[in-house]
């Protein structure tokens, strides 16, 4: 029985963001960190690890200095790694990310009494899209938004919310649950674990390893194979200084809504 | 070379909406979608299409309403298995329908429902899916005069897009919206976007239109083993109360509420109200008792970043924007034209609070009924 | 020579430094103001094993070294000094005399209960100082006379002990013959349950508010033979030595209290605007930031230098009491600067400029004095 948990390494967004002269992010000079929601799919992997003294696989992929991230979350507490990193994967966009992730679990091995774990999505792209992509392109049930999880035996129950309440929804394993922060607390690394982190074993999936999956081929990875483009980006006008609004009577109050229904915020 | 079956862009016409019900009720962003899509339709000259997926008698209950809104075409799926949301069955009735019927362009509302649809649908149907955008174009004229507006693109660059463009432009913010992405998906079909509810604009309700919806209910093959997911119960719940923090939109009061606390909370609370805000205040008001301590912004208080702060008889003082600066839109109302809170705020009034809320609260709501 | 930290002692640092942006600078306001000790912050600490990070596994620690026990201290005092000085009093006075000198059976009952990570783990804690030895130990009135059964029962008062009332578990230093000065003192293992052990006064204090700080009265305390500590009549060397580590973790406290506050200052000189300008343009308050950043880096290099003679079994005595020196001085230097450059706010209590400053006084004053220090290092070099 494993739990396998799908993370990125994202810009901290949270902090000052840098963009480029062209309209980019100027990922160079921003802090890196573990996906927040990401964080707390490890703990549920780690929890149930605890629980049931299952393995731990943590994947991501990104470029070579995500093995950082990958030692941190093996300082969690996480047993094995696997970095999934290609030239040929470059650009890949949800699709084709979910794609090279898919084949890469597939490569770990998913088993019957398997749990795949995910964030419910990533920070830098807040598309929430890769958890249900890798579950379609593995053929396993999905349930996303989960702020509660139990397992018995081979049947998963799982607190599904919605913006007005929430579902209680089951399935069997193996399955893919992607995980929001009321899940839980994600724990800090501990002192042994961080002794211990550089000892565990980080394997590296590069194209040539996983080549062989279906899943990969050049028109459906990487750039090239990613149904979407990116066709202009950019940064919206500078918030100025604002400005008084003349006066203090209906006129002025009318006038401060039409800006609020303009900036969506009504 | 995988063999796809939707690269030939010829094939695929008409704008269809993925029309979101929960027990028997049309999600409100529905009919935002709806108007979009009216408004996309026409720039191609082609038609809109619903397409509503529920238990016994949805359609009949709901396709007239979708038809007044822009929705030339209603098709419906009506199933036992399909009267409460799983993403197998849903997933599998909208994939089959779309690669039996080729839509150019499928929308879905991005709610916690929609962004678990269409990421699998789009998987399954090997094409392209934006996440939570903000605005949608096809004619590059109008795309144009967007960015003109909404970015800080040269105008140069902005002129010289290839007018004759017909691939659906769909933009979204990214990284905590400093940035703005318009993505597209060019060489396969349907476009899909998941859309932010809230952000487009519903249109006018038309009888005739109405009346004039036609409806096709849909010829379906799911069965109970197509569901891999139970759904023991579904709860509805009222929201829990919002901390400062986690609240989209924060009226905070302060020394200057002073002559009549009791009303200037009031009017706080009702203001707030309007957006489903939270109260809070700044030192001055947490320090003199008229609002418990779990309430404060500033730096012993909480940090907050709504997406609307409106700071009532506050002056600013260094500590207390040290805990709302970020917010993405300020609003201040201050008696004084000096006080520092209008050096960060997006909008300023400058006038007496108790008379300037009242006018504000008055305004907001037609502005609402003017949706 | 390499100045860099390992990786996992550098991924420690990360690790700890989430800890107390998390944990524990969110309640440095609230116990500084209440007085009040941070018990769900120590319990986190215990379950995380920060409460034993340089002792090893076997005995129940976390199997890291000095280094490590230095950056949490620091980490910690960056943003709450009390919680920093709890880690400290508990680690290198509380626990080490029992690792060092404790016989096997002594470690496992009284060691391992202190720093085993799990919560609920017990607190440890030292006691020397009385109302008339303070710098002149060896003016001990505790007494601890031997009865026959080879027991002892105990008498005395002492004063200024910190985690006084919250402890579990203390090293109490008594004269076991009185006529021989330094060379009569003993050191004794003593349980808050032991019957005639009371606490006295709960001293309210300038700064480091949350650690309790009380007096500890001794009438007739019954200790068993098994509860001495080392040789008898060996105590005072007990206390030296663990006093000499104990420096190491003040040092630390001191170190991270001054790059709290550089911390916050340079932050606040981004923001603050006066005359038109950011503070951070103004070249007076550049140079004093150019000056504090490197005192507070040489006092770094020093905290460091003494962890790691201690790690790697150099001698640490000239080392540690030069880090203390150095350190603590700086950190009254550097927070009473911040204050400054803060102005008003500096002086409020809705900035923690002020608490900075008084927090940073107490390094300059327990676990030796700035002058004790200085008999220390001045006693090593005139050798």
């Amino acid at each position: 029985m494993k739990a396998i948990v799908c993370v990125k390494q994202v810009p901290d967004t949270s902090g000052k963001v840098a963009v480029n002269p062209d309209g980019t992010l100027n990922r160079a000079s921003m802090e890196t960190i573990t996906n927040p929601d990401d964080l707390n799919a490890v703990e549920a992997a780690l929890q149930l690890k605890d629980a049931t003294g299952c393995k731990v696989v943590v994947i991501t992929m990104g470029p070579a200095p995500a093995e950082g991230m990958l030692r941190e979350l093996l300082a969690r507490g996480a047993d094995e790694a696997v970095l999934v990193s290609a030239r040929e994967f470059g650009g890949s966009d949800t699709f084709a990310t979910s794609q090279i992730l898919a084949a890469a679990v597939k490569k770990v091995g998913l088993e019957d009494d398997d749990i795949v774990f995910c964030g419910r999505q990533a920070i830098d792209g807040d598309t929430a899209q890769v958890g249900s992509q890798i579950a379609e392109k593995l053929g396993i049930p999905q349930i996303s938004y989960a702020a509660d999880i139990k397992k018995e035996g081979n049947t998963v129950t799982v607190k599904r919310m919605l913006e007005d309440g929430y579902m209680t929804i089951q399935c069997k394993t193996p399955c893919l649950l992607t995980c929001i922060k009321e899940l839980n607390a994600p724990r800090y690394m501990s002192l042994g674990g961080i002794m211990d982190c550089y000892s565990k074993p980080v394997e590296v999936y590069d194209y040539n390893t996983l080549k062989d999956d279906p899943l990969i081929d050049p028109t459906t990875i990487g750039l090239k194979g990613s149904p979407t483009n990116i066709f202009k980006s950019f940064t919206p006008p500078q918030k100025g200084k604002g400005r008084m609004l003349e006066g203090a009577d209906k006129n002025t109050c009318a006038e401060l809504a039409a800006e609020l229904l303009k900036k969506h915020i009504i | 070379m995988a063999d796809f079956n939707n690269t030939n862009l010829a094939d695929f016409s008409g704008v269809w909406v993925f029309c979101e019900q929960r027990q028997g009720k049309l999600q409100p962003t529905v009919l935002e979608l709806i108007s979009e899509a009216r408004k996309l339709a026409d720039d191609m000259g082609t038609e809109v299409c619903g397409l509503l997926l529920g238990g016994k008698g949805v359609g009949d209950a709901m396709a007239k309403e979708l038809g007044a809104y822009g929705a030339d075409k209603v098709l419906v799926a009506e199933d036992d298995l399909l009267e409460t949301y799983t993403t197998d069955a849903y997933a599998k009735v909208i994939c089959d329908t779309v690669i039996a019927k080729k839509p150019e362009i499928l929308l879905i509302a991005a709610t916690n429902i929609g962004r678990d649809l269409g990421p699998r649908c789009a998987a399954r149907l090997h094409t392209g899916l934006t996440a939570d955008c903000t605005h949608l174009d096809v004619d590059v004229e109008k795309y144009a005069a967007f960015l003109k507006e909404a970015s800080t693109l040269p105008e140069a660059q902005i002129d010289a897009l290839d007018r004759a463009d017909r691939n659906l432009k769909m933009t979204r913010p990214a990284f905590g919206g400093h940035l703005m992405a318009t993505i597209i998906c060019p060489r396969f079909r349907p476009q899909m976007a998941t859309v932010r509810p809230g952000v487009l604009k519903k249109g006018e309700y038309n009888e005739a239109k109405a009346n004039a919806v036609q409806i096709e209910k849909l010829d379906i093959a799911l069965t109970a083993d197509d569901i891999e997911t139970k759904v023991l119960e579904v709860v509805k719940e009222a929201k829990e109360l919002v901390d400062l923090t986690g609240a989209d939109v924060v009226v905070s009061v302060g020394r200057g509420i002073s002559k009549d606390v009791e009303t200037g909370i009031k009017l706080a609370e009702e203001l707030a109200a309007e957006f489903g805000g939270v109260v809070g205040g700044s030192r001055a008001a947490i320090d003199s008792g008229w609002l418990t301590a779990d309430h404060q912004v500033g730096q012993t208080g909480k940090t907050v970043h709504p997406k609307l702060y409106v700071a009532l008889g506050i002056s600013g003082a260094i500590q207390h924007k040290a805990g709302m600066q970020d917010s993405e839109c300020i609003v201040a109302v201050n008696k004084s034209d000096s006080a520092p809170i209008f050096d960060v705020a997006d909008y300023g009034i400058c006038g007496d609070l108790f008379k300037v809320v009242p006018m504000m609260i008055d305004a907001i709501r037609a502005a609402k009924a003017s949706k | 020579m390499d100045f860099r930290l390992t990786k996992e002692e550098a991924l420690f640092q990360k690790m700890c430094r989430e800890f107390a942006l998390n944990e524990v600078e969110p309640l440095a306001a609230e116990i500084d103001e209440q007085e009040r000790y941070p018990e769900e912050t120590v319990q986190k600490l215990m379950k995380y094993g920060l409460m034993g990070i340089q002792f090893p596994k076997e005995v129940g620690g976390s199997g890291g070294n000095y280094i490590c026990y230095s950056i949490a201290i620091e980490e910690m005092s960056r943003v709450c000094a009390t919680t920093g000085g709890i880690m400290s009093a508990h680690g290198t006075l509380g626990a080490w005399p029992i690792y060092a000198f404790g016989t096997e059976e002594q470690k496992e009952k009284w060691l391992r209960p202190l720093i085993e990570p799990h919560e609920g783990a017990k607190i440890g804690a030292f006691g020397l100082t009385e109302p008339n030895a303070g710098t002149d130990s060896a003016a001990q009135q505790t007494m601890a006379v031997k009865q026959e059964d080879g027991s002892y029962i105990l008498n005395g008062t002492k004063v200024f002990i910190t985690g006084g009332g919250r402890a579990d578990t203390y090293v109490i230093f008594a004269m076991t013959d009185k006529s021989k000065g330094n060379k009569g003192i003993s050191a004794f293992i003593v349980d808050k349950n032991d019957p005639g052990f009371s606490i006295g006064k709960i001293e309210h204090k300038m700064g480091i508010r949350g650690s309790q700080t009380a007096e500890l009265i001794f009438e007739d305390v019954h200790l068993p033979a098994d509860r001495l500590l080392g040789k008898e009549n060996g105590g005072f060397k007990i206390a030296m030595m663990t006093l000499d580590g104990g420096r190491i973790g003040i040092a630390s406290q001191a170190l991270g209290i001054a790059q709290g506050a550089l911390d916050k200052a340079i932050q606040y000189m981004k923001e603050r605007v006066q005359f038109g300008k950011t503070l951070d343009k103004f070249q007076g308050l550049q140079w004093m930031v150019a000056d504090m950043y490197t005192k507070i880096d040489a006092a770094r290099l020093l905290v460091r230098r003494a962890a790691f003679n201690h790690d790697v079994g150099l001698p640490f005595t000239k080392e540690a009491a030069m880090a203390k020196l150095y350190a603590s001085e700086t950190a009254m230097d550097v927070t009473t600067k911040c204050v400054q450059i803060y102005g008003g706010y500096g002086y409020i209590r809705e900035y923690p400029m002020e608490r900075m400053m008084r927090d940073a006084k107490i390094t300059e004053i327990y676990e030796g004095t700035s002058q004790v220090q200085r008999m220390v290092i001045a006693g090593q070099v005139l050798r």
